[in-house]
């Protein structure tokens, strides 16, 4: 078989095959389910349900999005440089450390010390990815590798945190940090509702991902970058700088997902303050289409299908797990549908 | 009826892509000991041609007989084993083995156990010192000369016995010396009775080494004739359809030196040598054309007028003022450099991106495309609606992917982006290759506009009738050294020729 | 500085390293022949995680030890052909795919053993391989007990080693499979699949990815959990460019590897390992990995064509 790149392809083939994917994915869930012994429309059912069946579920559907919007936005900005980090989970962590050396104590008005923990943990998190990113533009070393492995090193630095310096003495055993200082917390968006403000600062950072990429000199050179490095060096387009500053921007996202976990949500840091959200955010990057707004809806959908799939597992004994084969599944997909959307396939 | 000294015979080729007709009922007829040359200009439907006799395409009509046998369509491995091989022009090597692991490639089962390498190194020698092809069968292939890799490539076919030998521009690459060597081994081969397809545009060497020639021009056979019955302006007449006059072009009013090398030196790369202490002077109102055989430095020179490489001693000067310290793109580019790179699908463009976006590629840090850090789209776009009415670009539209131009039109977008910045000096690197003839006459007609609007304009080029036809001084590049500047029409091929294979040009005081 | 030296001529410390070295070994040489012809595997964390799970699972439910490294094998090419059939015919990002093959088969493995054994809650052991003293070897002095008292499946991984140098530089198929990788239009000239060669070599190097996570289960711990893999896959790959790509170098590489793994558990345990935060030993074999990329980094003899797709009829 060959591919023979489609010069002008329809709405049809834009729209249809990444649907097409979608609509296999879901193929796919209703196997695993008859697998798993049960209905697949109830199955199906269950999950959307438990995602937004309720108040109850839609928010947690949205607190579980917080974070993959943070750190989808991090892996999309990065992959359009064809800045390959794999280490958002790492990063995640570095400004999740950063948020808790920073508001254990409160020091300042909370206007005043909320937006330096923010600022201190982007700082942590571009550092982070600063590291591979150099060993990349020096060295010629590949960064998947090293931000993957920089993703152990990290998790077990903070083991060591919360075991050592950063243990909470009143943890009673639990090896977590000490916490976040009470009027440090993320507040509420509304009275009464279980959604704090790190939801809306990470909406707030898609649509300025979406201007900075459409319509500024720094958008335009990551694009340049990630789609030809020869001809943007050649135009003139300081390639090494723009990866670098790339990294910033995206080792940065991945520490605010890391800063609304811990100052949002559970206040204080341990070694299961991600259950991988960094490697998710691959996924949700990848099926966005690495376009920012893209990255909000799909983080909506893959947080749904997490919180739906554990309330479907309570109900019909499904394996939660089914929740990260479709999300692999998602991926393979989707990517595949891109292509076809691009190239036709001839059989000789 | 059928020809016993005939080897190979294509009926009435015939392949269409889409609505294009890339192949129009085709034949040729190939005897054992005779030399056909294949002519015709890019996209006349050569390569098609070879591609469907080693079953990479399929035929739409027509059948192709190897000694008497059909040959099934689309299958590869059909006319190797048939005793057809094929030098390709990008050389299908792999460098990091030797050139007996790259000769055994292929030449057995998948799945037997051993490669019995003494005897393959034994007919590998037998075969070298019958046909004149020397060359170590231990060494590594990445560290030959272009010259021996093609004779690697010409070893590979004869030791899987074949009778049939088709060269796809097998010249391009080498001196007129070591053209010479290669004939004297392709008449070699001739006379134990081998056959050889010869592919080429160089009617020179057409007219030196075929008996006979087939012409082909848009997909069609334009004509076939004995090389003894015809000569080069009627081959070339039937290659583009009509006589082609050479235009008579008028020297150029040289000014000042704009941009100079002084003894530059830079490192060897890859296997091609770097610059070695080259003075050049770039002259306002001046062609200076690099004539050389690729691969002797002329990418470290490119290099360097490109802002992508500084010297590593010696001197570039700019209006006789030392260039910035920081010599990048950038900085090339602020100095009043203009660049066409070699290779525009690669280092020129953007494949996915539009016109626009390609088109303000290295002015889009200056106003009016951004003004402190944000982009001016609309001032873009109708930068390059300028663009592509005044250069003639034939597209649907600022908004289309650069991806889907021609050649031709794509070397139009980038020649106006260079143009319209107001350079004081171009460099112009192989801008006509694999363009058509009418897209190469506008290329070459821009090029003389700018120079006599006074710019300094650099035309490297492999190919030696454009540097000659367009220089006003020539400098010859061999193995990282430049020749003197020549004035125009004071030497003749054979001189460049021999300089260019490095023998005895004065050195530069 | 003594229970430094003291460790280091201790046959047990070599047998402990040639021990850690085997799983690296299987999936060094699987990510090896992968990126030989041209495909960079990142499915290797995932294959690894299911390759130790099929392998037990296959044991658990009754079969003998060496059919359950056959199942683990055959787990991983199921995944290695859905790797190769991604990026080799359709030329997808080796990035992307590799991950996603990865969390897929991560997935997969921990889906399947929850609805197998969705009650228990620690998990069952199987009976794995237990040390084969090979006669007359196991007899010689320190090398008997560091070298030749390992599991049969220790003594396969080099086996296994010693066939991948076999096949890559001593047979057709070897030479085919190297061209592939360095420039596969000279493997298409000769009318070969270079599509064929590319999955074939992804398929079978993930069947081996899969075996070395299984020696995890079958050999080394006799139970599976899901965070057991735990990054073993990513040094792997490090090892591949350590090695410079050549199988010997990559086996030495291995057992360097492994040594400063058992060096560090010894350690630990040793005055220097009260002082410093047990999470800096376990860090060792990460930061690594990362030296050795970077101290290899200077060497061209990446195979020219790795990560490249190749589409016929582009030139």
């Amino acid at each position: 078989m060959r591919l023979e790149p489609i010069a002008n392809p329809g709405p049809a083939r834009i729209y249809g095959l990444p649907a097409l994917a979608l609509g296999a994915t879901v193929l796919v869930a209703s196997v695993l389910a008859l697998i798993a012994g049960a209905n697949p429309f109830a199955t199906l059912g269950l999950i959307v349900k438990g995602a937004f069946g309720s108040k109850f579920a839609t928010l947690e559907t949205l607190n579980r999005a917080t974070p993959l919007i943070f750190t989808g936005l991090a892996v999309a900005v990065a992959f359009r440089a064809k800045l390959w980090n794999i280490g958002a989970e790492a990063q995640l962590y570095a400004g999740a450390v950063m948020t808790v050396l920073i508001g254990m104590h409160s020091w300042g008005a909370p206007w005043l010390q909320l937006p330096v923990m923010a600022a201190l943990s982007i700082a942590a998190g571009a550092l982070v990815l600063l590291g591979p990113v150099l060993l990349k533009t020096r060295f010629g070393v590949d960064e998947v590798v090293t931000t993957l492995l920089f993703n152990f090193i990290m998790l077990l630095f903070v083991s060591y945190l919360v075991e050592g310096p950063l243990k909470d003495p009143a943890g009673m055993g639990w090896p977590k940090s000490v916490p976040v200082a009470a009027d440090l917390r993320l507040p509420r968006i509304a009275q009464g509702l279980r959604l704090h403000w790190g939801f809306a600062l990470a909406l707030i950072s898609a649509l300025l991902i979406w201007v900075i990429q459409t319509r500024t000199v720094l958008g335009y050179q990551i694009r340049a970058v990630g789609q030809n490095p020869q001809a943007a060096r050649f135009a003139g387009i300081p390639v090494n700088a723009v990866l670098v500053k790339t990294a910033l921007i995206s080792g940065g996202l991945a520490a605010l997902a890391g800063f609304s976990e811990v100052a949002g949500l559970k206040g204080h840091l341990s070694r299961d303050l991600s259950p991988g959200f960094g490697y998710t955010g691959i996924i949700v990057a990848m099926v966005a289409l690495l376009h920012p707004l893209g990255v909000v809806l799909t983080a909506l959908f893959v947080a749904g299908i997490f919180v739906g799939a554990d309330s479907m597992s309570r109900a019909a004994g499904v394996p939660t797990y089914i929740a990260d084969i479709l999300m692999a599944v998602a991926l393979l997909f989707m990517v595949l549908a891109i292509l076809l959307t691009r190239y036709r396939v001839v059989w000789r | 009826m059928t020809d016993p000294a005939e080897v190979l015979r294509l009926d009435r080729i015939t392949k269409r892509f889409g609505a294009l007709v890339a192949n129009d009922a085709i034949s040729l007829r190939l005897r054992a000991g005779e030399v056909v040359a294949l002519l015709g200009e890019n996209g006349a439907g050569k390569t098609t041609l070879m591609n469907i006799l080693f079953g990479q395409y399929v035929a739409d009509e027509g059948q192709i007989t190897a000694f008497g046998r059909a040959l099934p369509p689309g299958n590869p491995r059909a006319a190797l084993n048939a005793g057809i091989g094929m030098v390709h022009q990008h050389f299908t090597l792999a460098d990091q083995l030797t050139v007996l692991e790259n000769i055994l490639l292929g030449t057995r089962g998948l799945w037997s156990w051993s490669m019995d390498i003494a005897a393959a190194r034994a007919k590998v020698m037998a075969l070298a010192g019958r046909f004149g092809l020397s060359v170590d069968p231990d060494a590594r292939v990445g560290r030959l000369s272009v010259g021996e890799r093609q004779r690697v490539e010409i070893l590979k076919a004869l030791y899987r016995d074949a009778r049939v030998l088709i060269l796809d521009e097998p010249t391009a690459v080498l001196t007129p010396q070591e053209a010479e060597a290669l004939f004297d081994t392709l008449r070699k081969m001739v006379a134990e009775g081998l056959a050889v397809i010869f592919i080429s545009h160089k009617l020179n060497e057409v007219m030196a080494i075929a008996d006979r020639c087939l012409v082909l021009r848009h997909g069609r056979m334009a004509g076939e004739v004995e090389t003894r019955d015809t000569s080069p302006a009627q081959l070339a007449a039937m290659m583009v359809g009509a006589e082609v006059t050479r235009p008579q072009i008028a020297a150029g009013q040289a000014g000042r030196a704009l941009l100079q090398l002084d003894r530059v030196t830079t490192p060897d790369r890859e296997g091609a040598p770097g610059l070695k202490a080259a003075s050049l002077a770039l002259h306002a109102g001046q062609i200076t054309g690099i004539a050389g055989v690729s691969g002797n430095g002329q990418a470290a020179l490119s290099d360097i007028l490109s802002g992508l490489l500084s010297p590593a001693s010696g001197r570039l000067l700019i209006e006789g003022q030392p260039a910035p310290d920081r010599w990048t793109p950038a900085a090339a580019l602020a100095s009043g450099l203009g660049r066409i790179p070699e290779d525009r699908h690669k280092t020129g463009t953007i494949a996915d991106f539009t016109l626009t976006e390609n088109a303000v590629l290295e002015t889009h840090v200056r106003p009016p495309f951004s003004r402190g850090g944000w982009m001016d789209w609309a001032a873009a776009a109708a930068h390059t609606r300028d663009i592509i009415e005044k250069y003639d670009v034939r597209c649907p539209g600022p908004d289309a992917r650069i991806r889907l131009l021609s050649g031709g039109n794509m070397q139009k977008l980038i020649l106006g982006r260079v143009l319209e910045a107001g350079p004081s000096v171009i460099l112009a690197n192989q801008p006509v290759r694999g363009l058509d003839i009418g897209a190469i006459a506008y290329v070459h007609g821009q090029l003389l506009a700018a120079r006599d609007r006074g710019a300094a304009v650099i035309l490297i080029s492999e190919d030696l009738d454009e540097v000659m036809q367009l220089s006003d001084v020539i400098h010859v590049i061999s193995e990282g050294r430049l020749s003197p500047p020549i004035p125009r029409g004071t030497a003749s091929v054979a001189d460049l020729g021999l300089w260019m294979a490095g023998e005895g040009f004065p050195h530069a005081a | 500085m003594m229970a430094f030296w003291d460790i280091l001529i201790s046959a047990s410390f070599w047998a402990a390293a040639i021990r850690i070295a085997s799983p690296l070994i299987f999936a060094t040489m699987g990510e090896l022949i992968c990126e030989r012809a041209g495909v960079l595997n990142l499915g290797i964390e995932g294959i690894m995680v299911m390759g130790a799970f099929a392998g037990w699972f296959a044991v658990y439910l009754g079969l003998p030890l060496w059919l359950g490294v056959a199942v683990a094998f055959a787990s991983g090419m199921v995944f290695g052909a859905l790797h190769s059939a991604l990026t080799v015919p359709f030329g997808l990002s080796q990035h992307v795919v590799g991950l996603g093959i990865t969390l897929l088969a991560t997935a997969v493995a921990a889906f399947t053993y929850r609805l197998a054994l969705p009650q228990v809650t620690s998990p069952p052991r199987i009976e794995p391989f237990q040390p084969w003293e090979l006669p007359v070897l196991s007899d010689i002095p320190f090398l008997g007990e560091a070298v030749f008292s390992q599991t049969a499946l220790t003594y396969a991984a080099f086996l296994t080693a010693f066939l991948v140098a076999l096949v890559l530089y001593r047979t057709p198929l070897g030479l085919a499979l190297r061209a592939a990788g360095e420039n596969p239009s000279a493997v298409a000239a000769q009318g070969l699949s270079v599509t064929g060669l590319r999955m074939g070599a992804v398929i079978v190097g993930s069947g081996l990815m899969a075996v070395g996570g299984a020696f995890l289960t079958l050999s080394a711990f006799s139970s599976f959990f899901f965070d057991m893999v735990n990054g073993r896959g990513w040094i792997c790959i490090a090892l591949v460019v350590f090695g410079a790509w050549r199988p010997g170098k990559a086996v030495m590489g291995a057992i360097l590897f492994a040594a400063f793994d058992a060096l560090q558990v010894r350690l630990q345990q040793t005055p220097i390992g009260a002082v410093l935060p047990y999470q800096l030993f376990l860090a060792m074999p990460y930061i690594l990995s990362i030296v050795a990329l970077v101290l290899m980094s200077r060497r061209a003899e990446v195979p020219q064509a790795l990560m490249v797709p190749y589409n016929k009829g582009e030139r």
